[in-house]
């Protein structure tokens, strides 16, 4: 059902939240979440990475790393789930 | 006074072929516009031919069938002739003598505006129908269905995208108007319009003959007495359970039969998946949120299923409730899931009276008697009825029957009995206690045939505090 014209439906609610969707509020303590680190797979995105873990390490977080196999494509359905599963919040790292 | 005679023709219609040289006759003596719904060449040697391309002048004229003839005076309309009829053409035109090479009469076609699904899509694109609720715009790349569940409109399953055309063709089932409000849906009782109930009702994929059913179950929900509120926010398990009574059921083509609480009707299913989501998206009724239930129910997604009035012996529910057999009616039940039971063995009205009972028993928790259970619908099926039948028993005998079964003495279900603190007050000795409060029993009958079982639909611990909570029937009116 993919179109290529833009398709207009009608609001089924009430209407009291806009149109637009919200962000998910951010956590207000990081102290106790799960931070996962997503690596898109370019180059040096490991580096980076690297580098963004050792100062969230210095706060005293959690962090676990993820990476998708390439950065041309979307993530494996595997790797969200598993960022999900496991995480509170996600950085997805880029570089060059 | 301007006076001037307008034809609609189409040249896919044999009548109208037929009439086009009646056309050129009175085009010769009198003042007539031709629109052609399809050829715009059709019919040759009129002056004044025009082509109703986008079927703005039918629509606005409201036509029907086509040859049709008006005469307007200062541009409305003073008389009408469809099909060919001599003596209706003569009268409209003023003109006499008309075509006497031609039969009599001649029936007419079906316009292209009246078309199916047409008359909606004129009434939206020549603003006769303005829809209030606001538009949402999904991007090229994006997949309706997946918007939908995106935004929180969806029960898990996917729904219809509420596209305009379709809204359009669901207010179309009933008269009426998109802009009525008809009631303050809970929790957060917000104003719902008919409007809002039809695009729920798209969403849920319900057709538009179900329309006037879907509104009436709206109102009925929301009836002080049924207590939706309450309902959506348990922690039990319950739900509202609509059962459908009378003529209706057979003309919108619902299940009362085989799987009558199953799965594979579609309206069975849409109708009561329509309440469920409008609860959610207009009354924002979330689990989680403000729907507490501990565990639900699979009716949540959907509960409705019409009662089996075939067999001329058995009082419906909907007449023993007061409404007459003629009436089309929506019963509205708390109710959890579905218990079966199955007993082959019974074969005496008192015997399956006593293993009815004993099941009904099991409702809410097997040691609570009416201070703390919720009630109970009780669907008999064709099989197990005609054990009661085959000895003349009604439906009042058998209601009055299973009341009797359902007393116990106290003390076989006070607290601590068998080791198990629920129970009644020990105080109350060999009292007999009853089950449920009369008024949250029902009986109802459906099912296939082919096997002795009945299903028993709990009903909602908040049925006991009869005062506040009642079961709701409601007539379909349209």
């Amino acid at each position: 059902m993919i179109r290529n014209e833009p398709y207009l439906m009608r609001d089924p609610t009430a209407e009291t939240a806009p149109t637009m969707r919200e962000r998910v509020p951010p956590p207000a303590d990081l102290k106790a979440a799960t931070i996962g680190l997503l690596c898109i797979s370019k180059e040096r995105s490991e580096e980076f990475l690297d580098r963004v873990e050792m100062r969230l390490a210095e706060h005293g977080l959690n962090v676990l790393r993820f990476a998708k196999p390439t950065h041309t494509k979307p993530a494996p359905v595997n790797v969200i789930q598993d960022i999900v599963e496991r995480c509170d919040v996600v950085v997805e790292g880029l570089a060059d | 006074m301007t006076e001037e005679l307008v034809a609609i023709v189409k040249r896919e219609c044999p009548t109208c072929e037929l009439v086009a040289p009646v056309l050129r006759e009175i085009a010769a003596g009198r003042r007539l516009t031709v629109y052609t719904q399809d050829d715009p060449t059709f019919p040759e040697g009129i002056a004044d031919l025009r082509h109703d391309e986008t079927l703005e002048c039918s629509h606005r004229l409201k036509v029907e069938t086509v040859p049709t003839l008006f005469r307007l005076e200062e541009g409305r309309e003073v008389a009408r002739a469809e099909g060919w009829h001599r003596g209706d053409w003569e009268s409209v035109s003023g003109v006499a003598r008309l075509g006497i090479e031609l039969p009599e009469s001649r029936p007419g076609c079906g316009a292209l505006n009246v078309e199916p699904g047409m008359p909606e899509r004129l009434a939206l694109r020549f603003g006769d129908l303005a829809l209030k609720a606001r538009t949402i715009e999904v991007s090229d790349w994006e997949d309706p269905i997946e918007a939908a569940y995106d935004r929180g409109w969806t029960d898990g399953l996917p729904v219809v995208p509420p596209t305009d055309l379709r809204i359009a063709r669901m207010l179309a089932g009933t008269s009426r108007k998109p802009d009525e409000v008809i009631g303050l849906i809970p929790p957060n009782l917000a104003e719902c319009t008919v409007e809002k109930v039809a695009i729920n009702a798209v969403m849920a994929g319900c057709r538009p003959d179900y329309f006037p059913v879907v509104l009436t179950v709206i109102e009925a929900a929301l009836m002080p007495a049924f207590a939706m509120h309450g309902l959506l926010c348990t922690l039990h398990f319950a739900g509202p359970v609509v059962l459908v009574n009378g003529p209706v059921a057979k003309r919108i083509g619902m299940n009362w039969a085989g799987n009558a609480l199953g799965q594979g009707n579609r309206a069975n299913a849409t109708i009561g998946r329509a309440l469920q989501l409008l609860i959610r998206n207009v009354g924002g009724g979330r689990p989680q949120e403000i729907d507490r239930a501990i565990l639900g129910n699979p009716g949540k997604y959907t509960f409705c299923f019409a009662e089996d009035e075939t067999d001329p012996d058995w009082t419906p529910l909907s007449v023993a409730r007061g409404f007459a057999p003629s009436a089309s009616t929506v019963t509205l039940f708390h109710g959890e899931g579905v218990s079966g039971l199955s007993d082959q063995k019974s074969r005496t009205p008192e015997e399956l009276t006593r293993s009815l009972a004993m099941a009904l028993w099991r409702v809410t928790h097997p040691k609570s008697a009416s201070d703390a259970s919720g009630g109970a619908m009780l669907v008999l099926s064709p099989n197990h009825h005609d054990i009661y039948k085959a000895e003349g028993w009604s439906r009042a005998d058998i209601e009055a029957a299973l009341w009797e079964a359902l007393k116990r003495p106290a003390s076989e279900v006070a607290r601590g009995v068998g080791g198990v603190p629920v129970g009644v007050d020990p105080a109350l000795g060999d009292a007999l206690v009853d089950k449920f409060g009369r008024e949250n029993f029902l009986l109802v009958r459906a099912g296939g045939r082919g096997g002795l079982m009945s299903a028993i639909i709990g009903g909602w611990t908040g049925q006991r505090n009869a005062k506040e909570i009642q079961v709701v029937t409601k007539e379909i009116t349209g």
